[in-house]
């Protein structure tokens, strides 16, 4: 006779990724899954991506080993533009995981030049939850994407270029940014003997 | 001309969360601010700290990196995998081969690709080479920076040996971009293996002379000792790894836990710490550069033979002029390498590989598209995320341990902005 | 009629004998920033001695240096930085651009790199190299100490004139190409055409 067993809210330490991941559909619905080379990846949509961190999180990966994005606008058969990517690990059970979230620029013009622009809260960008409050890790990596992609994080507390000048314009890793950019590195004032 | 100041002002500012109420100084007139900027010779080049400070003690940092950004991540997706390895060399400079072993084992996983015996050996070899001399540095640059100035330079001497046995290797002294897809460049010759075994046989003498300068030394202790304290709730939660991880009790070592190349062979230990500071940082670099001499010496003496290429049937390594000249094989592979417009074909997937570099978890992400340069390739900098943990460890120490705090968490700014 | 000197007198110029001063004793004031900073470190360090050519103090104050070495690519983030330190040295001094990166870019013809520092600053010595090694950079340091002894004066004189102050012929065309467009440059099309080529061969 079978007894319903009510299940756990987080599954236990021990499961390998197979059970996490029936846990995970079981909780949030279907996700898209997939097996490359031994990394379990799974997409996610940008509306369930906080819950499914936390969830994560609580599942034992205690560990944001990388927050990075890539930009789709050149690859062939892409169907969104920004792919951000969360790479998890534990440091209890030794598992990766792999977690993919799209977004879109929200304005979809394709004759708009949108990797520069000025920083205005009114700019339409990409945006996504931070999740700073799960991991501290991500703070500074956040940043990064900002800095780099211009995508946007809600909740972020600090969210301003890290790696470029404050008064650079563009996002430099995007896509349609010249690889030797725009002028900007040339721009500066020369010194010459006589200012000694 | 003058150039009036502001143009050079960076507008620092910071938001409240990050600075809590209590510690704001706008109502706090005795606080005030140095800016320990990019150039300061305890800075290993370019990061730069706003410190705020009451009197001597550091009430709050706020570090502020991207003086050296370079765009690696842009170049990579212009240039070939076997071309970006020599920009891998340039991020963690001071143990470049590690940054080549990590790229390639990153490219290969994503190709399929299994290397050969002899050629796993050997990048096991050089990458612990390469974790001893990053360590020495690391180290040396702590002692520097506190003020012994004679370990640094027996840190350096030994440097010099490692740098011997690389140029015997390969030619250069550092910057070697050795790795290939599916091989390294230059196969072990009697008179690298000769030095390597001189190397063995001399360096527990150095490292014991360089304990004996510093390991017990009081004002070297008083100095390091309870000084930047990472728990090890906040070292997992902010994404450490390596010896600074390790120093707080986080028993993660990528060889250990996810076996890559041979390090499955052979027999060593995992050095940690529980007491977090500086001097247990210290010390963990210390007892892991004699494991990476075991690693060094057990490979050395049961380096496999064969072959350092995989086969030339999966075209992604160059063929031997032999095998050019005598098998139909040979010449189809090196027709379709070298020809432009042609090359190999990588799977239009994504893949991540982690690799336990000296500073932390080194890893690549790349995004393959089909052509032999990488769509996006995306490098995880260890040092990044030690860098943001750096105001946590530094809030109500002094300005002397500012210099400690930052050497004993060994940040490359070139790994740091990429 | 000659004039005999005892031993321990010296007649000498006051020039050549500032300019002996000068050289034999150039204070570096290492702005390194990446892998020739490792590079110069090691010169400094016990197997390549740079002392033993009068840079004995790595002075990192630039109040008491007269040899800014800029070893390692210079962003623009970091550009201005470098500036207000030239600015903050005295007279007389000089600048050595170390490397492949700080001579004119080296490998990073990047959005972030300056394309050698000389577009923005006035450089005495370039030494190739990626890294150099530390003979070269030793080289380097002897190869402007003889120029200290030749061009010198007492005075400085020599940054006054006319040809320390002309901007080099080959940065001034380039430096009027402001706006580089990748899609510009052959380089970028060739590897944007030949990575379409490829796609379109595996899609057939």
């Amino acid at each position: 006779m079978p007894i319903s067993i009510p299940m756990p809210s987080t599954p236990p330490l021990t499961a390998d990724t197979s059970d996490i991941l029936r846990f995970l559909t079981e909780r949030f619905g279907a996700l898209e899954t997939s097996l490359f080379r031994d990394q379990t990846r799974i997409v996610v949509p940008e509306s369930k991506s906080l819950e499914v961190l936390a969830f994560l999180k609580d599942s034992g990966f205690d560990m944001l080993v990388d927050l990075t994005c890539v930009d789709y606008l050149e690859y062939r058969d892409a169907l969104r533009r920004y792919g951000l990517v969360y790479l998890l690990a534990s440091t209890l059970t030794n598992q990766r995981l792999t977690l993919r979230v799209f977004v879109d620029d929200p304005v979809m013009n394709p004759h708009a030049v949108l990797s520069d622009g000025p920083e205005a809260a009114d700019k339409p960008m990409p945006t996504v939850r931070s999740a700073v409050p799960l991991w501290a890790a991500a703070n500074w990596l956040e940043r990064e994407v900002w800095d780099l992609f211009g995508v946007r994080f809600l909740g972020h507390p600090d969210l301003r270029r890290l790696v470029m000048p404050d008064a650079f314009t563009a996002h430099p890793l995007r896509k349609d940014y010249p690889l030797q950019g725009r002028g900007e590195r040339h721009n500066f004032p020369v010194l010459t003997r006589d200012d000694g | 001309m003058p150039i009036a100041p502001s143009q050079y002002d960076h507008d620092v500012r910071a938001s409240d969360a990050e600075f809590p109420a209590s510690d704001r100084t706008r109502s706090e007139d005795y606080l005030w601010t140095l800016n320990f900027g990019p150039q300061h010779p305890a800075t290993h080049t370019t990061l730069r700290l706003v410190l705020t400070l009451d009197g001597e003690r550091v009430v709050d940092a706020l570090p502020e990196m991207g003086y050296l950004h370079s765009g690696f991540e842009k170049l990579g997706e212009h240039l070939t995998f076997n071309q970006y390895v020599t920009v891998t060399d340039r991020m963690n400079y001071i143990s470049p081969m590690a940054n080549n072993v990590a790229w390639h084992c990153a490219v290969e996983k994503l190709m399929g690709i299994q290397l050969t015996p002899r050629c796993q050996y050997i990048r096991t070899i050089i990458a612990e080479l390469a974790r001893i001399s990053d360590h020495l540095l690391s180290n040396g640059a702590v002692g520097l920076d506190v003020g012994a100035f004679t370990f640094f330079l027996y840190a350096f001497y030994q440097r010099e040996v490692i740098y011997d046995i690389f140029e015997t290797l390969c030619g250069a002294r550092f910057t070697n971009s050795y790795t290939r897809v599916g091989g390294v460049s230059h196969d072990f010759t009697p008179l690298v293996v000769q030095k390597i075994r001189d190397f063995i046989k001399t360096f527990p003498k150095t490292l014991a002379d360089m304990e004996r300068l510093l390991t017990r030394n009081r004002i070297f202790v008083d100095r390091t000792k309870g000084v930047g304290v990472l728990s090890k709730e906040a070292a997992i939660n902010g994404g450490a790894s390596g010896p600074v991880a390790r120093a707080s009790g986080v028993p993660r070592d990528l060889r250990k836990d996810e076996p890559y190349l041979a390090y499955a062979d052979f027999q060593f230990q995992v050095c940690c710490a529980a007491a977090g500071d500086c001097y247990a940082r210290y010390l963990v670099r210390m007892q892991e550069m004699r494991e990476s001499l075991k690693i060094v010496a057990q490979a050395i003496e049961n380096l496999p033979a064969g072959d350092i290429h995989i086969g030339i049937d999966q075209r992604t390594s160059l063929p031997t002029k032999k095998q050019v000249y005598s098998t139909i094989e040979g010449t189809i592979s090196h027709f379709e390498l070298s020809m432009a417009n042609r090359g190999f074909e990588v799977p239009c997937e994504e893949s991540y590989m982690g690799t336990e570099a000296p500073n932390g978890e080194l890893g690549f992400y790349i995004v393959g598209d089909g052509s032999e340069s990488a769509y996006r390739a995306r490098c995880r900098p260890p040092s990044l995320l030690h860098f943001s943990l750096f105001p946590q460890l530094i809030r109500g120490h002094t300005l002397s341990d500012v210099v400690a705090v930052l050497g004993s968490l060994n940040i490359i700014a070139a790994e740091l902005d990429r | 009629m000659a004039l005999e000197l005892p031993e321990n007198v010296v007649v000498s110029k006051l020039d050549e004998l500032a300019n002996w001063c000068r050289k034999n004793s150039l204070w570096p004031m290492p702005f390194a920033t990446a892998c020739c900073g490792i590079e110069l470190m090691a010169t400094g360090a016990a197997k390549h001695d740079l002392a033993r050519f009068g840079a004995e103090v790595f002075r990192f104050s630039p109040r008491q240096c007269d040899l800014m070495i800029v070893a390692g690519r210079v962003v623009m983030k970091m550009l201005p930085v470098l500036q207000r330190i030239w600015l903050q040295m005295h007279e007389p001094k000089w600048c050595i651009s170390m490397g492949a990166c700080a001579s004119t870019g080296g490998v990073f013809d990047t959005y972030a790199v300056v394309q050698g520092i000389d577009r923005f600053l006035p450089v005495d010595m370039y030494v190739p190299g990626c890294p150099p090694r530390p003979e070269q950079l030793i080289q380097a340091i002897i190869d402007l100490q003889d120029k200290i002894q030749r061009e010198g004066t007492i005075t400085g004189r020599e940054f006054s004139t006319v040809e320390r102050q002309l901007r080099k012929r080959a940065l001034v065309e380039s430096a009027d190409l402001l706006t580089v467009d990748a899609s510009r440059n052959p380089n970028i099309q060739r590897a944007m055409s030949d990575r379409s080529a490829i796609r379109r061969i595996q899609t057939s």
